[in-house]
């Protein structure tokens, strides 16, 4: 059972049957899924969803898939944990983690896109699948094809980390590194789309594609006990999750399933790449499209195809936008990872980063509910940290050698701690300017 | 030598199914003009209204997005090459 009625243009309106479609062709705007939200009333309910198995796809009546899922059956359902360590350092009351670096089986949010996709592209008749990636993507696409016995493709910007090469490489795609920046990978594969009929998971299956992002949201609203954080921040690369985050918690209003508390969403950039930030910060709809300069590779976009639903989804919420320079990147990465345990990638720390100027600048309440989106995994960037950790001691195999080792380590580190967390707590003045514009 | 435009599937439609065609030098404001008056509907299709662009069509010089050079107004000589190329999403 579906409740799909088709496919329709955002920007221009015209609708088209559900196939695997790359953008409107009369004026190129993103196609949208339409659901039938009226049928929905009274079957699609919490009771009714709790029943089902603790993956993505126990939200699937709001996922335009008609037929069983064939990706994706371990996937999403990630921890939504609170995060009482961050909140003594942040000084704040009430924030949550929600932690695809755990998501199975390649550690993004990007489980959540491909299972959608690769369903969608198996029920259309594909039997070659790829994708434009900045290396998650093409993790994600490599394993789930893998695993249903498709042929993948996956091109990816040729300078990512050693990690996220091989995170795709082992699951044995073909894989080709292209000349240039994801800006550039991502316009060759919408030509390469066009010229073999590939599925492309994000050119031709988009539509279908995005709308799996929504289960993020799904998921924070039900494990947070049906009811919605006040604020969600997540990070912005081609503009995918935050507009369908902002989606999934409008449609469990509307289907009564959750109380309308104004949520508010905001997006994290890095100052090396941030468009959208940039454009919310100068009050405009337009994205203006930056040359990518930062370690936040993962969302290294400078041209984001959906930055302009971003910004809407922002300014209907009410929330903003932050970015991060790279070394509040790294800092952000080792304080989730000491605080709370959590490795995450730059992204992570990204959306970290950019929630700690939030709240410091006033635009967060330290005493409502904080959701920070946490969408990838440290392990596939070490090299973002290599640098940044203090190699360990080497000492003799004697105990006083180790005593003497204690004593003056336990004595620096106490140091440290005690600077980074006075460096946290202090406000910044004014009104806030985003490093990088 | 003249103008070489890439034609994206969406457009074809309108192009017989042709992929390149060949225009005037210029600006890209006046070979897309060029571009419009060859083909019916094309018009349509990349502007919003005169001199502004759709805000899903994104246009390349020899792999440069006209939005970092200078837009409508960025000189095209012969031999350069014109893509018309539609926003995609991330990952």
């Amino acid at each position: 059972m579906s409740y799909v009625l088709g496919l329709r243009c955002k920007e221009c309106g015209k609708q088209y049957p559900q196939k695997g479609v790359h953008v409107c062709e009369v004026c190129f705007g993103p196609l949208e899924v339409q659901y039938d939200y009226e049928a929905m009333q009274g079957v699609v309910t919490r009771a009714n969803i709790e029943k089902r198995d603790r993956n993505l796809w126990r939200y699937r009546d709001l996922l335009p898939v008609d037929d069983t899922p064939r990706a994706g059956l371990n996937s999403g359902w990630t921890p939504f944990k609170r995060a009482h360590n961050l909140e003594r350092v942040l000084g704040v009351k009430e924030l949550y983690i929600k932690d695809d670096s755990a998501n199975y089986p390649t550690w993004s949010y990007k489980e959540r896109v491909v299972s959608v996709a690769i369903t969608k592209a198996i029920e259309l008749g594909y039997d070659t699948v790829g994708c434009a990636s900045t290396g998650n993507l093409a993790n994600s696409v490599a394993a789930h094809a893998a695993q249903a016995g498709l042929k993948a493709f996956v091109m990816i910007p040729h300078d990512l980390e050693l990690g996220k090469v091989l995170g795709s490489l082992i699951f044995n795609p073909t894989m080709v590194r292209i000349q240039g920046n994801y800006d550039d990978v991502n316009r060759l594969c919408s030509e390469i789309a066009d010229k073999y009929g590939w599925a492309i998971v994000n050119v031709n299956l988009r539509p279908f594609y995005t709308e799996g992002a929504k289960t993020f949201g799904f998921e924070i609203a039900e494990q947070f006990g049906w009811k919605l954080p006040k604020h969600t921040i997540l990070p912005t690369a081609g503009g995918t999750i935050l507009p369908k985050v902002y989606k999934a918690y409008q449609e469990f209003i509307k289907l009564g399933l959750v109380e309308d508390n104004k949520p508010k969403i905001y997006s994290a950039q890095a100052a090396g790449c941030n468009p959208v930030v940039e454009a919310i910060h100068a009050g405009r709809e337009l994205i203006k499209p930056q040359k990518p300069k930062t370690i936040a590779k993962s969302i290294a976009i400078g041209n984001p195809a959906d930055g302009f639903y971003v910004v809407q989804a922002i300014k209907q919420s009410g929330g903003w936008g932050e970015s991060a320079t790279d070394e509040e990147i790294v800092e952000a990465i080792k304080l989730l990872a000491k605080t709370e345990g959590i490795w995450t990638e730059p992204a992570g720390g990204t959306t970290l980063a950019a929630t700690i100027k939030l709240i410091n600048s006033g635009r967060i309440p330290r005493d409502e509910s904080i959701c920070v989106g946490i969408t990838g995994n440290g392990l596939k960037t070490t090299e973002v940290v290599v640098d940044h950790l203090e190699p360990p001691a080497s000492i003799p195999p004697k105990l006083d050698a180790f005593d003497a080792y204690l004593q003056a380590d336990q004595a620096k580190k106490a140091a440290a701690l005690h600077q980074q967390e006075e460096k946290l707590r202090t406000p910044e003045p004014g009104p806030f300017v985003a490093a990088g514009v | 030598m003249p103008v070489k435009v890439r034609i994206p599937t969406p457009l074809r439609t309108l192009t017989d199914g042709v992929d390149l065609v060949e225009l005037q030098s210029g600006t890209v404001g006046s070979v897309l003009n060029e571009l419009s008056g060859k083909f019916n509907g094309m018009d349509k299709r990349l502007f919003k209204q005169p001199g502004e662009l759709n805000r899903f069509v994104n246009i390349y010089v020899n792999d440069e997005d006209i939005r970092f050079l200078s837009n409508l107004d960025t000189p095209v000589k012969d031999g350069d090459d014109l893509s018309i190329v539609p926003a995609i999403a991330g990952g």
